[in-house]
């Protein structure tokens, strides 16, 4: 039965009405579970609610807000979440392109090598990030003990300590931990393209290197934005690496630290709110920065 | 007629459950601090009470830095859980958790105690703590490396700093001892980092941060001087590593035999002196260094614990009943001899029993006489705030990015702005 000009038949009716019913449950725990605590926060951040009393407070405006903008701890944390962010995103797809164009390759143990490379990925962050604190600790830590045997260095040297290489060494703890999670998705998008294209190509008398930069990276560039869309979301929110490794040090905190000093250190729900605020804001603005640069499109399936 | 059963009925039940006491069971749920032996001897000490009393006792672990404990209280504490019935408080938490703290006046006794740990531990009045133990920061030295190379104990800052190049620069001269350092101590920027930059400060005329009158006076020439001092020490007898340091990674270099001086606190000294200590019977403990001149006194850093009963907590009696125990003269006593944990009751200090494995107790309770306290009193509620900023200043001179100068009078402007104007 043809549809009605500017209407839908019956059964698209029914199918949509379908597909509302199956989403509402989800809906409305996401809302309870994300909404709700989202507005919360936001709410808090025009008060100047403390964890003593919660409640009693007062309405401030932009008072709280203010207050960070002139804050410089606050925009040293800033500085230092994105070049984390910029930094670590950047080599972790650089190295995952390299590793899932290794592992794309019909190489022996290919599987087993697939599920090893897994295992930092699969540590929790916090274990992790302990553990790399121990190795990087200047006097009785591994890495150290290496470089010093090995005659790379000839002092030991302050990887967390040092405010010019503190913020290097997180991430690459970070590169360490999250490129297998980049190769992965990588490799995922590199097995969709299909054999023939290679083929034609080396027909047609391409270079390897050609190929890479003409046709491989053109197709895989939809689940290569995706990757790292992914990744800089979540390198704008972290906190349990720099956390561990140098706790509160303005010279290498992100905004969760910072956001989670204020709010949990000091009590301040009002303030730490505003930061929590600040940071979704920011995050936002670069999630929507990606998605435009990177041509990322949602409603269709490949480019 | 079905009123009157019904009433007496109640008053049977209620006789039934009041009169049963002795039978009923609570679990009391205790978190003490997992540092060094100190997770050993507080389940040593709960479980005995719970032997004694009939009751059983939790012990829940916590991180081990305060400042991470601190946050996890005032969590539970804000949401008015009753997980846990008795903590152990910091020093400078009593004026913080005050308002989640049962009034122990009248509960359990304080005299014998150290009057400056109960007059720390009251606020408004209510006694929210009772004292536990009572540290202070001590200068642990090498005794073998000084009589080696004929130094005398270090009296002030300057003789330290002398002392400790020269006697690191003649151990790396051998061969094989390229690890030596000068000293240690905690130079991460948390509460630790305040501790050892108001002993600093105090012990050369520097001030106390904030004085008792609420006035803030950190920005002086002294502390400038005091800081400027501390900053030499980094990358000429310290580590530069120290910047990540808390009271374990110092207690691991000095143990391990890399640093003639070591600023902690008393847990340390029977850790050293254990059978697996590469210093076991090496080490002397002395009183840290002051500044030169008249200005300059003895100043250590006040510290130690305290066990506070929650005020959310529906086992009320044995949680005091608990914190009684373990405050009591033969706890206290024990802790002493088996973990060189000083005793807040002050006649212990005479006992011979616990100077024999402890000699360095009998200087102690002058120097915990002496000791400075951080201003946490008169900053009440936002110590925390004051402590983080001062431990972010000290930290940004250690690390050579801020002159000393430069530094105090920024954190000056930004305590008068914490302090809304130097009213607390």
């Amino acid at each position: 039965m043809a549809p009605r000009r500017g209407g839908l038949t019956g059964m698209q009716r029914r199918r949509r009405r379908a597909a509302w019913l199956f989403l509402v449950p989800m809906l409305v725990t996401l809302a309870a579970v994300a909404g709700w605590p989202l507005l919360r926060t936001v709410y808090f951040a025009f008060t100047d609610a403390t964890l003593f009393d919660l409640d009693y407070y007062q309405f401030i405006g932009l008072l709280n807000f203010r207050f960070i903008a002139t804050d410089p701890d606050w925009w040293r944390a800033v500085w230092n979440t994105l070049f984390f962010a910029i930094v670590s995103v950047t080599i972790e797809t650089v190295l995952g392109l390299v590793i899932a164009l290794t592992l794309n390759a019909r190489i022996r143990g290919r599987g087993p090598l697939r599920a090893a490379m897994l295992i930092p990925w699969a540590i929790p962050t916090v274990v992790s990030a302990q553990m790399w604190g121990w190795m990087l600790h200047d006097q009785y830590g591994v890495i150290n003990e290496v470089l010093l045997r090995l005659g790379v260095i000839s002092t030991p040297w302050a990887w967390v300590a040092d405010p010019a290489l503190a913020l290097w060494s997180v991430v690459a703890v970070d590169v360490w931990k999250t490129t297998p999670f980049m190769a992965l998705l990588i490799l995922a998008a590199l097995q969709l393209v299909p054999r023939s294209v290679y083929e034609a190509a080396k027909i047609d008398g391409l270079s390897p290197v050609g190929i890479f930069f003409r046709m491989t990276l053109p197709l895989i560039r939809p689940g290569l934005m995706v990757a790292v869309l992914f990744r800089a979301l979540d390198a704008l929110r972290v906190f349990d690496l720099m956390y561990v490794l140098t706790g509160n040090s303005p010279s290498t905190a992100s905004m969760s630290v910072y956001a989670r000093q204020q709010l949990v250190d000091f009590q301040d729900v009002g303030f730490g709110s505003a930061a929590s605020t600040f940071l979704v804001l920011i995050v936002a603005a670069a999630a929507a920065l990606i998605i435009i640069a990177g041509r990322i499109r949602f409603d269709t399936a490949g480019s | 007629m079905a009123a009157a059963a019904r009433a007496l009925g109640t008053v049977a039940m209620l006789a039934i459950v009041t009169s049963g006491n002795a039978v009923a069971q609570v679990t009391v749920a205790i978190s003490c601090s997992a540092l060094g032996v100190e997770a050993k001897l507080c389940r040593e000490g709960a479980e005995d009470w719970a032997r004694l009393s009939g009751n059983r006792v939790r012990l829940v672990s916590t991180p081990n830095s305060g400042t991470e404990r601190l946050a996890l209280y005032q969590q539970l504490l804000a949401a008015h859980s009753d997980d846990i019935d008795v903590f152990q408080v910091d020093v400078v938490w009593p004026g913080i958790l005050a308002n989640h703290l049962l009034d122990l006046h009248g509960q359990v006794d304080t005299t014998g105690h150290l009057e400056e740990v109960v007059r720390n531990n009251t606020v408004d009045g209510r006694l929210v703590a009772m004292p536990w133990f009572v540290s202070a920061g001590l200068l642990y030295y090498r005794r073998d490396l000084l009589e080696a190379h004929g130094r005398t104990l270090p009296e002030t800052w300057r003789q330290l700093t002398d002392t400790a190049e020269v006697i690191m620069r003649a151990e790396r001269a051998k061969a094989g001892e390229d690890r030596m350092w000068g000293y240690v101590f905690q130079g991460r920027a948390y509460e630790g980092l305040t501790v050892n930059g108001l002993e600093w400060l105090a012990s050369q005329g520097g001030g106390r941060i904030v004085e008792q009158d609420g006035r803030i006076s950190v920005n002086n020439p002294y502390a400038v001087q005091a800081l400027a001092l501390a900053r030499s020490w980094i990358g000429k007898i310290t580590p530069l590593g120290v910047l990540n340091y808390a009271e374990e990674e110092a207690r691991g270099v000095f143990q391990s035999g890399n640093a003639v001086f070591m600023r902690n606190w008393p847990y340390a000294w029977p850790l050293l002196n254990a059978e697996d200590s590469p210093v076991r019977g090496r080490v002397g403990v002395a009183v840290l260094p002051r500044g030169e001149g008249e200005d300059g006194a003895h100043a250590a850093g006040l510290g130690g614990e305290q066990l506070a009963v929650s005020r959310y907590t529906p086992r009320a009696e044995q949680a005091v009943d608990l914190v009684r125990y373990l405050t009591s003269r033969e706890e206290q006593k024990r802790r002493a001899i088996a973990g060189a944990f000083s005793p807040s009751i002050t006649d212990l200090y005479e006992d011979e029993e616990i100077l024999a494995p402890n000699p360095f107790f009998r200087d102690l309770l002058e120097i915990l006489r002496g000791a400075v306290a951080r201003p946490s009193g008169v900053t009440g509620v936002r110590y925390n705030r004051v402590s983080a900023e001062f431990a972010n200043a000290v930290h940004s001179v250690l690390s050579g990015q801020a002159e000393p100068g430069d530094a105090l009078a920024r954190l000056e402007q930004r305590l008068e702005r914490v302090s809304r104007g130097g009213r607390w």
